[in-house]
């Protein structure tokens, strides 16, 4: 049992404590009191946490991980920009594969057996606007599918099915996940709700006034201001653990000041240290849209592309050795993923066009290090449709990770990624089974339940009503509302409605439950 | 099938109560015009979507007009461009040979051209600046809102471009294509000097064609990205090889055609586009022939072009919903009509004055964009700037507002990508993507810096003055009749009787009941230096609480 759980199981809702700090006796409560924090120390070292790079643009893969096997082809395809086969970066064990010239740092972490790469990252049917790659990946859709919840979203929903009624919790305290910037992804997206927060200062919040709330009508402008209204609160709510968590951080390791996403990490590093249970940290970076002039026409390993490579490799290197220091590198792995990589053949702007797969990495202490796949095959006289094709499924390397560091039995995975993907051996053995995830599932306010999950044809869905109008409606992945199994008033109480599902496709459902300004999403999944 | 359609599918056949709201509207109302009544608040409506904010003069004007009336009146925009953005900054670090050098302090930049890159950084907050500007001072029609509309959906961004007269032309041609023909923008703007540069066309050679704007063109301009089947990667290819060869010349910044680097081949395109093919020319007058025939050939795709654009302007203007009701009442006569010339002012016309329009379920619900707010704020509030005598402060007032919206991620003239504001776009949350932990703070400090203390710079302060603001209020030395009338300018959304009463009581009174109070010390504001304190004490935290509440960031 972990000294949390103890501590927690064997005191009462309240105590006065007999421990005495600098003389005085201490009132305090379970663990949601800060101070029962505060006395128990910082550290949770059994939480593992995921941090998601995102290199907005679609990333050149074919200049950052380098064929040498092939080097001509290469070459060939893309004189204007290819780097100079001397320039390339060697890596421990191969003479096939080697990095850009700008990523020392990440040669250095795969020579200490702490990044993998993997090679040819896509997905079939791949899609080439900027706009709509992004939503496949942050989604985990098939390329003709539209998903309105992004499988990070989806993860967190199955693991605090709750959220946000009665959050934060004893169990839960702190954001289930923190984007570092100003814009919300589609990724902490959940079937309903963001499940994520959005910051960019952790020591800076805003203290909202209290409101008398007026009961809300079912119009647009009512669903607007609760929204607002949620925001408003969360933001008050998790403000203060966010920055007791910060404050509880005095030296970091150094960061360079001019890369934006070293300074963010900076912050993820700082809040992981602090305590936070937060699973997963999403930050991001610009610029790999290299349509043009993403080298040098003089020197082709400098440039705006070099600089990108720099800037993602140093970033990364920084946050791994501060991590180390801090004493928590063994909670961490990170990946990097862009929406699509670059065209074959460079164009006459040296720079290269919207293309198709390309290489991923997932670093950390506890990843199994290594080059997944091959190099990318480069057709000799690479016209310019040529693209690489993908040999790893992107969704391959979310459900791993989901699998294997976050320990997600398989039935969950399947209603989380929506289908079945390849198993990556991407971290090491060991690394699961030492967290006491599924003890979040009881968490929050618990509305609606259906039982049997999963189900082969029929599941019954009970809620728990404050009275009033409420309402029961079954929706796809897509959004759409299939069924609707209840919708009138009722008294406080609770209740079951049946779902039956015979005739329709096997996969995920939602039960989507409605009382009056509350509402909540209980994930479901149709097998065999 | 959409999603939408499917969600409210079958609702006809048992339609017999109206559905409570899951996430979608049970609105059956269509374009035959609104003839309900036309009150503050419905003019309020009107002009909070298609202005920035409702001043109470303005609120008055329109009430005059009538519904048909005040469209009309929104609609009859100047072709006129506003005074060009003045040169607000020194030459320090300026190259001294850059044209910028001559350019005499307080005259405008846009006729010197400057290939220094610290004058250009210059100009461009000057440029920025300028733009807030215009949004604060615009007069009483939509103008400005269309030209955020028009930003948006030709996104182009300063920091790519770096060229600040470029983005004076591309504002320019927003401006006066504000209400024109969309058909024709597309013209213009593909070869404007701004999106030639941020897409890549002027590099767009035969040996390798680039794509950028070739596949913007179709994708995120005229077809969007969810008319499938659709337009293929050939078409893009194709379109790129139709593009290329136009240059920008650095002298003068004209766009020109080098024949060299154009594609003389024919271009064929998909089955989506019946297999059409442009044939390859030789010069400009032919190359431009080519662009027209690309055109044409997408125009011809009628309901996907007309549909697209319909449903993003609906998107601006009304909600981001779209159930099969809206899609059958609302979508498709509008595009049917915009599909006949291309023509935007009939179609907005159609729709402002619409029942759909003024449905209460249209009502409220748009979350307030970072500009909206702010210059919203600025001009309900009717902040005083210094004016154009003082163009120094002017400017600096109006940077320190553009950068308030870019703390919030609206940064004018610097979107986020291609593809625009993603609260425009993106599914399913669109303007919800404006608050979140970060934003809504910085909404809330923005909101008690300007009804506190103020912004100060140069010993001028921008700043509310919540007495000259209650001045305009209709029997403001009654407490009812002055929360009736702020309400009516500052909240699209109702409050309940109780919290009227409640914040009457606890803010405006102090917690006492008897309205002479506030009625004595208001009639006496003028008087004495102690009533009008005790006033100015008594507004300040009320403004403050209405502005604090969520309710306030909609619209």
């Amino acid at each position: 049992m972990k000294r949390r759980d103890f501590f927690k199981k064997t005191l009462p809702a309240s105590v006065t404590l007999p421990a005495l700090l600098n003389g005085f006796s201490v009132k305090a409560f379970t663990e949601a009191s800060p101070l029962v924090q505060a006395l128990m120390g910082t550290a949770t070292d059994t939480d593992k946490v995921l941090v998601l790079i995102q290199l907005n643009g679609g990333n050149d893969g074919l200049n950052m991980v380098i064929p040498i096997d092939t080097y001509a082809d290469y070459y060939g395809a893309r004189k204007n920009i290819a780097i100079k086969q001397n320039k390339i970066l060697p890596l421990k064990g191969t003479a096939k594969t080697g990095l850009h010239p700008s990523m020392s740092g990440l040669q250095t972490l795969f020579n200490e057996d702490k990044l993998a790469i993997i090679q040819a990252v896509g997905y079939p049917s791949p899609n080439f606007s900027h706009f709509r790659a992004t939503d496949i990946w942050m989604t985990a859709s098939d390329s003709d599918k539209i998903v309105n919840s992004g499988w990070v979203g989806r993860y967190l929903n199955s693991e605090f099915p709750n959220f946000p009624n009665g959050y934060p919790t004893a169990q839960m305290p702190d954001p289930l996940a923190i984007q570092i910037g100003s814009v919300a992804s589609l990724a902490l997206q959940g079937p309903s709700f963001p499940m994520g927060m959005t910051i960019s200062n952790p020591e800076d919040f805003y203290n909202f006034i209290d409101h008398l709330t007026d009961p809300l009508p079912p119009t647009p402008w009512a669903k607007e201001l609760a929204y607002i209204r949620m925001i408003m609160d969360q933001t008050e709510l998790y403000g203060n653990v966010i920055r007791a968590a910060a404050a509880k951080v005095k030296t970091q390791g150094s960061y360079p000041g001019n890369n934006d996403l070293a300074q963010q990490l900076r912050i993820v590093a700082r809040l992981v240290k602090g305590g936070l249970k937060t699973r997963v940290y999403m930050v991001s970076t610009g610029g790999f849209d290299t349509h043009s002039s993403q080298v040098e026409a003089a020197d082709t390993s400098i440039g705006g592309h070099a600089k990108l490579m720099a800037r993602v490799s140093d970033a990364i290197k920084c946050f791994m050795d501060d991590l180390k220091g801090l004493g928590v590198e063994d909670r961490v792995i990170g990946m990097t993923f862009s929406e699509f990589g670059r065209r074959i053949k460079s164009n006459s702007s040296l720079g290269t066009d919207h293309g198709a797969a390309a290489p991923v990495f997932v670093f950390g202490k506890n990843v199994r290090p290594g080059i997944f796949g091959t190099n990318p095959e480069i057709p000799t006289g690479a016209g310019g449709n040529d693209n690489v094709p993908f040999q790893y499924d992107f969704r391959s390397i979310y459900a791993s990770i989901l699998k294997q560091w976050f320990c997600v039995n398989d039935v969950d995975l399947q209603t989380i990624m929506l289908k079945n993907f390849q198993n990556l051996p991407l971290c090491v053995n060991t690394a699961c089974g030492v967290t006491g995830i599924d003890d979040v599932r009881n968490d929050g306010e618990q509305l609606i339940i259906n039982y049997p999950n999963p189900f082969v044809e029929r599941t019954s869905i009970t809620f728990n009503t404050k009275g009033g109008h409420t309402l029961v409606q079954i929706i796809d992945t897509m959004g759409r509302a299939i069924k609707t199994l209840t919708d009138k008033v009722y008294t406080s109480g609770t209740y079951t409605v049946t779902f039956d599902g015979y005739g329709l496709p096997l996969g995920v459902y939602y039960a989507r439950f409605q009382n009056g300004a509350t509402q909540q999403v209980r994930a479901m999944l149709k097998t065999r | 099938m959409d999603r939408r359609e499917f969600f409210t599918l079958g609702r006809r056949a048992k339609a017999t109560s109206p559905m409570p709201y899951g996430g979608l509207r049970q609105i059956y109302s269509g374009l035959t015009p609104y003839a309900g009544t036309w009150t503050a608040k419905e003019v309020s409506h009107l002009l909070k979507r298609t202005m920035f904010g409702a001043k109470k003069a303005d609120i008055d004007y329109f009430l005059s007009l009538g519904p048909s009336g005040a469209v009309d009146a929104l609609l009859n925009v100047s072709t006129a461009l506003p005074a060009p953005p003045l040169k607000n900054y020194d030459n320090t670090d300026i190259d001294g040979a850059d044209a910028d050098i001559a350019v005499a302090p307080g005259t405008t930049w846009v006729n010197a051209i400057s290939t220094d890159g610290t004058a250009n950084g210059k100009r461009g907050n000057s440029l920025k600046s300028w733009w807030v500007g215009n949004m604060i001072n615009q007069d009483r029609t939509i103008r400005e809102k269309m030209v955020l509309f028009w930003h948006n959906h030709w996104s182009t961004e300063f920091s790519m471009y770096e060229t600040a007269t470029y983005g004076y032309r591309y504002n320019s041609l927003l401006t006066q294509s504000a209400l024109g023909n969309f058909k024709k923008l597309v013209k213009d703007m593909t070869l404007n000097v701004a999106m030639l540069r941020y897409l890549n066309g002027y590099l767009n050679t035969n040996t390798a064609p680039d794509e950028n704007y070739a596949r913007e063109l179709q994708e995120l301009f005229t077809l969007g990205k969810e008319n499938n089947p659709n337009y293929t990667e050939e078409d893009v290819k194709a379109a790129a090889k139709v593009l290329t060869g136009w240059r920008i010349k650095p002298e003068d910044e004209s766009v020109f055609f080098k024949p060299e680097a154009h594609d003389k081949t024919t271009k064929t395109f998909s089955s989506f586009f019946g297999g059409a093919a442009i044939a390859g020319r030789s010069d400009a007058a032919g190359a431009e022939a080519e662009i027209d025939e690309l055109i044409n050939m997408i125009f011809a795709k009628q309901i996907e072009v007309s549909e697209f654009i319909v449903k993003k302007l609906y998107t601006w203007f009304v909600y981001y919903t779209i159930e099969p009701d809206t899609l059958n009442n609302v979508i498709k006569p509008l595009a049917q009509k915009f599909a006949q010339n291309w023509e935007i002012k009939p179609i907005l016309s159609e729709l402002l004055k619409s029942e759909h329009f003024f449905d209460p379920l249209s009502q409220g619900c748009l979350i307030k964009s970072p500009i909206e707010m702010i210059v919203g704020l600025v001009r309900e509030f009717e902040v005083v700037i210094p004016d154009a005598s003082d163009y120094v402060n002017q400017y600096g007032m109006w940077d320190y507002l553009r950068n308030q919206a870019e703390l919030m991620q609206q940064n004018i003239a610097d979107p986020p990508s291609v593809s625009g504001w993603p609260a425009y776009h993106q599914l399913p949350q669109y303007y919800e993507m404006w608050i979140n932990h970060d934003t809504m703070p910085k909404r809330g400090r923005f909101i008690d810096q300007l009804i506190g203390t103020g912004y100060m710079r140069n010993n001028i302060t921008l700043k509310i003055d919540p007495v000259a603001f209650t001045e305009k209020i209709t029997d403001a030395h009654l407490p009812d009749a002055l929360i009736e009338g702020v309400l009516d300018i500052l909240y699209r959304v109702p409050l309940s009787a109780s919290r009227k009463a409640s914040i009457k009581t606890q803010i405006l009174l102090l917690g006492q009941s008897d309205e002479s109070y506030w009625t004595n010390y208001w009639n006496a504001r003028n008087i004495d230096t102690t009533s009008y304190n005790v006033v100015y004490n008594r507004l300040q935290p009320l403004y403050k609480y209405l502005m604090n509440l969520a309710e306030y960031q909609l619209a």
